[in-house]
């Protein structure tokens, strides 16, 4: 009792917008070779978290095991209070129609035209008649921005169109969290700061918790209430964009400069690299 | 010296220990797939009907030119052949029976099976392998649409319908083309060669046939999904799983028909 009013004095918003996605001692493996070393992490409702970090840093491997697609070695992922690994294969189709993806090259499906994809979730996950459909779609196509391309294979599309159509998919269903690989990689600088516009009236109009996976700091800057920085498997550090900015932690520091990482190799370690055999 | 031995070795104990998981990995998806058959109504996935036809119309409809095509010609060289064999014994007008028993028994389910894992089965190894590179597998998982119940089902259930009716339109083909040589060669009607063939083979030989080619169906498609779900890297990946899976599917259907035709001649 007393140790949940001291929460509460501590940090109010934590309570008013409790976590929906929370990350607890994340370990994850590909074969041999751990990838990320026991992180924790957590996203608040109606937040617009960006994850950031170098090439190799994990990024990826981090969203993939916040979407299932990759089963972590140890530690939990609870997403909308419920552990994501641990619950029956029904719980968890239920739990995904309930969260959209936007894929870092869309996904989009070939065989189908643009209207098709987007209404793909509905067809396979409602009841609803072919014309309520073609509205609810035609209606998400309006909020990205493509109207009138309904009738156009995903092979006709633009670099920025293929973004659009897939973010239109991803919140056909109207879901409470989205996730975005890389929305704007890519993309010219006009067409990538029109995404990030639309991620932020997204969240604006909708209500949605956002994770966005970038390595564009302009665009971070910009969408970001908290960035996560990803180093090697490890968080150096989760703030927002001032607290990022002003850290003085050197390696973040490098990466806000796009200064290239100088690996810091001692000359033996350096010698043996080169000098590794292949066979 | 040694490290190249072992290192063979390991290889081979790989190479080996692949082939099992594969080996699971199709009857783990087989099994799967008529899971979703069965149950999928009634947990809101059900297997699509719109698409198991559009299945059907690529892996049946199709395919008819090239089969009918295929199918005459062979059906032309087992008489060519038959006769030719037969004359050393003075004996060609006995070429119906040959004939008719390796058309419906053999020829028809394997020449039907082998053009539809070049077509079909390549096919679907390469859109697999694509949909797996370009995230779309991805994509359905995390929408909560089951792959296999999307894609692999349909195509099992298109290739277990479609598979035998080619096949049975392939021994109808190959028995005319046969009997369009015999009665140039050997001046036989029409009539009466069907009337032979019809004393010769059995109701039985030609559902053996049948069978025989819905179980080359599931391998064709298995060994396509299994190949195209084991795709790495991009284009060219894409590229040498399809190769992979021709072959393989192929190399599998006349295996298999030899056990076969091992075990249904034994009794
Ligand atoms: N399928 C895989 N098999 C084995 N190792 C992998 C695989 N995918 C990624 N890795 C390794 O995991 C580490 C993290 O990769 P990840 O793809 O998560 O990085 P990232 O932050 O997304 O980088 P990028 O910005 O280049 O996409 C890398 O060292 C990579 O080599
Ligand atoms: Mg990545």
């Amino acid at each position: 009792m007393t140790a949940e009013a001291a929460v509460v004095r501590a940090e109010p918003e934590l309570v008013a917008n409790p976590p929906v996605i929370e990350v607890v001692d994340l370990i994850t493996h590909y074969g041999p070779r751990e990838i990320l070393h026991k992180i924790s992490l957590s996203v608040r409702q109606g937040e617009i978290m960006v994850i950031m970090g170098g090439s190799g840093s994990g990024k990826s491997t981090l969203l993939n095991s916040l979407l299932g697609l990759i089963r972590p070695t140890s530690g939990q992922i609870r997403i909308l209070g419920q552990d994501l690994n641990a619950i029956p294969d029904v719980e968890r189709t239920r739990l995904r129609q309930k969260t959209g993806v936007a894929f870092q090259g869309g996904a989009l499906f070939s065989s189908l035209n643009v209207l098709e994809n987007i209404m793909l979730p509905l067809r396979e996950h409602t009841r609803l008649d072919q014309h309520t459909m073609r509205i609810m779609a035609r209606l998400k196509m309006q909020v990205v921005n493509l109207a009138g391309f309904e009738a156009l294979m995903p092979s006709e599309l633009s670099g920025g169109m293929i973004k659009r159509a897939a973010l239109a998919r991803a919140i056909v269903m109207d879901p409470r969290i989205l996730f975005c690989d890389e929305p704007s990689a890519g993309l010219d600088p006009v067409v990538s700061s029109a995404i990030d516009d639309l991620i932020l009236s997204l969240r604006e109009a909708m209500g949605m918790s956002i994770v966005v996976v970038t390595h564009e700091l302009e665009s971070a800057f910009k969408i970001a209430d908290r960035i996560c920085v990803l180093d090697k498997g490890n968080i150096l550090i989760v703030g927002t964009v001032d607290e990022v900015k002003n850290s003085p932690n050197q390696r973040i520091q490098n990466l806000l400069n796009r200064r290239t990482e100088e690996e810091t190799l001692d000359p033996d370690e350096y010698l043996r690299r080169l000098t590794a055999a292949n066979d | 010296m040694a490290s190249r031995v072992s290192d063979h070795l390991e290889r081979l104990g790989r190479a080996s220990a692949d082939a099992v998981a594969e080996f699971g990995l199709g009857a783990v998806l087989f099994g799967q797939s008529l899971f979703w058959m069965i149950l999928g109504r009634r947990r809101a996935q059900p297997v699509r009907l719109e698409a198991t036809f559009a299945r059907c119309m690529e892996v049946g409809i199709q395919a008819i030119p090239i089969v009918t095509m295929m199918s005459i010609t062979i059906g032309m060289m087992l008489a060519i052949q038959g006769i030719y064999t037969l004359r050393v014994f003075g004996a060609e007008d006995q070429v119906v029976i040959g004939v008719g028993f390796s058309v419906v028994r053999e020829f028809g389910p394997l020449i039907t099976g082998i053009l539809v894992a070049g077509r079909t089965g390549s096919s679907l190894a390469a859109r697999i392998g694509t949909m797996r590179i370009n995230q779309e597998l991805d994509a359905l998982q995390v929408m909560g649409i089951n792959p296999v119940r999307f894609i692999v089902a349909p195509a099992l259930i298109a290739m277990a319908i479609m598979v035998p009716v080619l096949t049975f339109w392939s021994d109808i083909v190959m028995l005319a083309g046969a009997g369009w040589y015999i009665s140039v060669d050997l001046g036989m009607s029409w009539g009466a060669y069907i009337d032979r063939l019809r004393e010769i083979v059995k109701v039985e030989d030609v559902t053996h046939g049948l069978w025989k080619s819905v179980l080359f169906s599931a391998l064709i498609t298995l060994v396509g999904v299994i190949n195209g779900a084991l795709v790495q890297g991009g284009a060219e990946g894409v590229g040498k799983m399809t190769t992979r899976s021709v072959v393989l599917a192929i190399s599998a259907i006349i295996v298999t028909d030899m056990i076969f035709a091992f075990i249904t001649t034994r009794s």
